[in-house]
């Protein structure tokens, strides 16, 4: 069967990237993220709960630098997808879906998930 | 002669379920989830961070908390499902091929069920003194 070349309607590619396209990519990449955290959060807790060693040997990782740029990263995942998650429930209540208010809500979620991790982290290490 | 523009009859449409016959479902357990996630994922990351450094005596005294305990299984517990719900969505935007796209959803509720019981088991043996 040979395909038909049927016009293709305008894809990924064609459009320039705006805030709402990479907020929108980025709540599903830091949900994808989220998911592979909840893995550590789960060897995190049954370390804790078998001992023989195992729990200090967590506690050490997560300690390293290596430890603690993976934590960096998962809290701002965190916060991103809670604030971002957060829009998409006012849109659900029909909030918020003129140009205005989408760019509005947008760069409120950036700014509330940086300062979030921000203080969580100065928290953290103080 | 007017042309049917719908099959269904008037208690379908009142079901609001499509050929699937699960209506809005999935899309309602994905907000309930995502509300109930928004206290319970504030007070995760208060607990995280309180007990950073903590060594496993601070993590049981924590977690050996009635209400930290809940908490925490309910954090499991809802996380996982909203986890579980939200990769069901990524797998069927992406994987086209039929064998792999529901050899991927069949993975995808394993892994998050057995996720879930491995650390709110992990929480009990804690909470009920290992």
């Amino acid at each position: 069967m040979t395909p038909v070349e049927r016009p293709l309607s305008p894809h990924l590619q064609i459009y320039k990237p705006q805030l709402t396209t990479i907020l929108s990519i980025a709540h599903r990449a830091c949900g994808l993220a989220l998911a592979v955290g909840s893995l550590f959060l789960v060897w995190w807790l049954v370390a804790a709960a078998s001992g023989g060693g195992a729990f200090e040997a967590a506690q050490a990782f997560w300690g390293s630098w290596l430890g603690l740029l993976m934590l960096f990263g998962w809290t701002y995942a965190l916060f991103f997808h809670l604030c971002n998650g957060i829009r998409h429930l006012a849109w659900d209540t029909g909030w918020g879906f003129e140009l205005k208010e989408t760019y509005a809500s947008g760069w409120t979620v950036v700014g509330a998930s940086a300062v979030l991790t921000v203080i969580a982290f100065i928290w953290g290490i103080a | 002669m007017s042309e049917p523009t719908d099959l269904r009859t008037p208690l379908g449409r009142a079901f609001g379920l499509g050929s699937a016959k699960e209506g809005v479902q999935h899309w309602w357990a994905q907000r309930l989830t995502a509300v109930a996630m928004v206290p319970l994922a504030l007070w995760f990351c208060a607990g995280l961070i309180a007990h950073a450094g903590a060594d496993r005596a601070g993590v049981f005294q924590w977690l050996s908390s009635p209400v930290q305990a809940i908490l925490m299984v309910l954090l499991l517990g809802t996380g996982f499902h909203h986890m579980a719900l939200g990769v069901q969505v990524v797998i069927e935007d992406y994987i086209h091929t039929e064998w792999a796209k529901i050899g991927a959803l069949i993975l995808n509720r394993f892994i998050a069920y057995g996720l879930a019981v491995a650390g709110i088991f992990a929480v009990m043996r804690i909470a009920l003194g290992a």
